[in-house]
């Protein structure tokens, strides 16, 4: 099977890989998939004011997963939350061009993200 | 040095090109039918194939006339197995195999157990992927017509005891299969001494064509016979009809000829080889694992996983080389490999697996450069694994709730 050039180019390239310290103030952590599927995926977003400052990622997983969350990073910053949540693993399959087997990578991005999402405002929630 | 270069030599193999001299008459000038008895070009070609018969008879000391021609080791395992338990269906339906057998024994044993055809017993194998004969002999029961058991395995390149298999299936009078695909040619077999009663192989595993195997279905002591799966002409005493590939037969039996002169020196330098392969990559990265029988494996075969990566993220990254992973990201299952599974290797493991093939035209310049890429690769991977971050900061994995999919 043949990647997409766009799978390739981040894959080779990764966009906003690595870690954010999850105690970080505006910092929320999503994780998801298990090592046993052969995915986990970890995005964490920076949020000010309502906007995601910053975006980062580290996937275990295949190249298509990798480059899904790599673009999911490219795609949040910049990104209000309430823009953020309804980025959807469709949108990723198209601009990735991902065949039909890899669409659970694009699952777990769209996950990912919920995730992050989530763990922000249930860390923002609590203060 | 050459890009891509090909490290995956238990798929298939690229054509010697002594092979591909001894085939190319075969196509244009001698292109009789071997079974026409009648005319010089007959002649020919069936002159040819006995000689080739005759080669490959000798590398697995049998006699000629126990060597039946077929389109492949899958066809071999097909015809073997339905074949027998088909011809002896009154004495019993009971089939003995393994877990880790190729699944063309195992697909071929399921379907007749499918069909009420037969009944299939599975031995395990232990952590190194090797069958215990004495499962074997507790398996035994007046029922069972076959035992198949393959000689080494095509992902771990584990070498079974087949002699002693073959001693059992003896003893208790039970036909004896195995399928040596990845085995002969690259370590010795002699089908006497291995008390082997019918035994699959084909070509392209050996720096032969493609499209042309054999099944070898013993004479005497027993004489094994085999209900045709196929009708027709009646070719290769009445088992397996049809026109032989006689320029296929013709590379087939120049492989195996090679193959004898030169396995002794090959086997050598391929293991040397590959436990430079082994050392430097499992000497330079930690957390990786040897997976299948650390000393008794075929010569090219090395299996390792990589933990914190999977494995088809490391092929995409070496994609100038040529390899194989356990890894199932693409299947719809996403069930890594089963022959690693059925070790006990746990499927996070499984999934970081990579296979490596060393084969014939493999250089040490080529394993040099493979060397480098793997660890440069797999230290690319897990700065990017959040397993890896988090195994480093003393998280125990397999603490945590992951939430699987």
């Amino acid at each position: 099977m043949a990647y997409s050039d766009k799978v390739v180019d981040h894959f080779n390239n990764p966009r906003n890989m690595g870690s954010f310290k999850k105690d970080e103030d505006g910092v929320g952590t999503g994780m998801v998939g298990a090592p046993e599927c052969g995915d986990v995926m970890k995005l964490q977003i920076k949020v000010q004011n309502d906007t995601i400052v910053d975006a980062k990622f580290k996937t275990f997983g295949c190249g298509s997963a990798i480059a899904s969350s790599s673009l999911a990073t490219e795609w949040l910053k910049g990104k209000t939350l309430e823009e953020a949540q309804k980025i959807k693993n469709t949108d990723i399959v198209q601009e990735l061009n991902l065949p039909p087997v890899k669409i659970h990578c694009s699952v777990l991005a769209e996950d990912a993200i919920k995730a992050a999402l989530a763990d922000y405002h249930k860390k923002s929630d609590a203060k | 040095m050459k890009l891509p270069i090909f490290l995956d030599n238990h798929s298939t193999t690229p054509m010697d090109p002594r092979v591909l001299e001894a085939m190319l008459p075969y196509f244009t000038e001698k292109f009789g039918n071997a079974a026409s008895r009648n005319h010089a070009f007959g002649w020919a070609a069936e002159e040819a194939v006995d000689a080739a018969r005759k080669q490959i008879a000798r590398l697995i000391n049998a006699d000629a006339k126990e060597i039946v021609f077929t389109s492949g080791a899958t066809e071999s395992d097909n015809l073997a197995i339905k074949g027998v338990l088909e011809m002896y269906k009154e004495k019993g339906t009971h089939i003995i195999t393994a877990v880790t057998e190729h699944r063309a024994v195992l697909d071929t044993a399921k379907a007749l157990e499918a069909k009420g055809l037969a009944t299939v017993t599975l031995l395990p194998v232990d952590k190194q992927g090797m069958v215990n004969p004495e499962d074997v002999r507790n398996a035994i029961t007046d029922k069972t017509v076959l035992i198949s058991i393959m000689l080494a395995n095509n992902e771990i390149g584990s070498i079974n005891p087949i002699k002693q298999i073959g001693k059992i299936a003896k003893e208790k009078g039970v036909l004896f299969h195995c399928d040596a695909t990845q085995g002969v040619g690259k370590i010795p077999v002699n089908v006497q001494d291995m008390g082997i009663d019918l035994m699959s192989f084909s070509a392209h595993k050996i720096y032969g064509p493609k499209g042309i195997g054999a099944l070898y279905v013993r004479k005497k002591n027993p004489r094994v016979r085999i209900a045709a799966q196929m009708d027709g002409g009646g070719h290769e005493r009445g088992m397996r009809s049809g026109t032989l590939a006689v320029p296929l037969i013709v590379g087939f039996g120049k492989a195996c000829e090679i193959c004898q002169q030169e396995m002794a020196a090959e086997s050598e330098r391929l293991t040397k080889m590959r436990d430079r392969l082994q050392s430097a990559i499992m000497g330079a990265l930690e957390e990786t694992y040897l997976n299948g029988h650390p000393t008794n494996r075929l010569p090219g075969n090395l299996n390792i996983s990589f933990a914190y990566v999977e494995g088809e993220s490391l092929l995409m990254g070496m994609k100038d080389i040529a390899l194989s992973s356990g890894s199932a990201c693409t299947s719809a299952t996403l069930e890594p490999s089963y022959v690693l599974r059925a070790l006990g290797v746990g499927t996070e493991l499984a999934h970081s697996s990579i296979r490596f093939g060393l084969g014939r035209f493999n250089t040490d310049e080529e394993i040099d450069y493979t060397i480098k890429k793997v660890i440069e690769v797999v230290t690319k991977l897990r700065e990017m694994s959040p397993l890896y971050e988090m195994a480093k900061d003393g998280v125990d994995l397999k603490s945590v709730q992951w939430a699987a999919h």
